[in-house]
């Protein structure tokens, strides 16, 4: 299943977005996740089932003013 | 100096972006004496590790974090990414800016008005980001804003304080509602001249880190804004058109012809 993460296209295995963050190296770090536009809070994430083509945003702390 | 009921000692607040390094962007938070520091968020792949590395560094000092929604120019954006600060820095505190000139980076009121609302119903205790419209700020208060943060001058303009009587009538308006001068503020003086219009603190952070020495720089602006402060607290004189003699006239001696 090939999904968009920050843009970049990656293939995944069918699933949910707590399983596909976990894939792309994301387990136990700081941050936070949006689908197709709209926040996924952390405890959601096991429950929302991702699907061929979904944009998955994910940010984390930075330097801001 | 109550925020959303949150008593802060340092009226000074910092951003954390722009610095050379992060050794200087701790040492020059210190030596502000800031007690609340701007951050923001970014996309971040799985093999990085930068946002993690920051979010250890500023936990470390020990300061209140504000996150911000820079960046973001219209409503659907900046209520989302108020919504991922939210859990990422686990704080109700947002700075909200919604952009609506590339160029100036001026606010677009009008979508900062309707952001406010939505996420001030949501829980939020949202710091917005705004001109020194007075209408726009009663719309803001209205919407549940207890804190107003307007512009100096463009972000990273350096030119200090562009509308004097406009920030003046602000806070004579507003009496009761905590007053912030964010953005445009350039060396020590412009954040004197906002204490001393009687703003209750300033935020500010290019003109530190990109400053030939930022902690320096800090340490100045930390001066300047104690010494605005002491200045407002004890009432400033009024100007005057024509001279007035600080030495007093009478008993002075005849020598003339």
């Amino acid at each position: 299943m090939r999904i968009f993460l920050n843009d970049d296209a990656r293939d995944v295995e069918p699933g949910t977005l707590a399983a596909a963050l976990e894939s792309l190296g994301y387990g136990g770090r700081k941050i936070a996740t949006a689908v197709n536009g709209r926040f996924v809070a952390a405890p959601a994430r096991p429950a929302t089932k991702l699907t061929d083509g979904d944009r998955i945003e994910v940010v984390a702390p930075m330097q801001g003013g | 100096m109550l925020f959303y009921g949150v008593d802060l000692s340092s009226r000074l607040m910092l951003g954390t972006a722009r610095y050379p390094s992060p050794a200087v962007l701790t040492e020059a938070i210190k030596a502000s004496g800031a007690g609340v520091v701007t951050v923001s968020l970014r996309r971040e792949s799985g093999s990085e590790r930068a946002g993690q590395s920051f979010w250890s560094l500023v936990r470390s000092l020990g300061v209140r974090v504000l996150p911000n929604t820079a960046g973001c120019h219209s409503v659907k954006e900046a209520v989302t990414t108020a919504h991922m600060a939210r859990e990422l820095f686990d704080t109700t505190w947002i700075k909200l800016e919604v952009i609506g000139d590339s160029d100036t980076l001026q606010p677009d009121v009008f979508g900062l008005v309707e952001a406010a609302r939505i996420l001030s119903d949501d829980g939020f205790d949202v710091l917005p980001y705004t001109t020194e419209d007075l209408v726009v700020a009663e719309r803001l208060v209205e919407a549940g804003c207890r804190v107003l943060m307007p512009w100096g001058a463009p972000i990273g303009s350096a030119r200090g304080l562009n509308n004097v009587y406009g920030l003046r009538s602000l806070r004579a308006h507003f009496p009761d509602i905590p007053l912030v001068v964010d953005a445009g503020l350039g060396v020590p003086s412009h954040a004197a001249a906002a204490m001393e219009l009687g703003y209750d603190a300033v935020l500010l952070n290019t003109a530190v880190a990109e400053a030939g020495d930022p902690v320096g720089m800090a340490r100045a602006f930390a001066l300047a804004v104690e010494a605005g402060r002491a200045a407002f607290l004890a009432r400033p004189m009024e100007p005057r058109d024509m001279a007035v003699p600080s030495t007093p006239v009478i008993g002075k001696a005849a020598l003339g012809d």
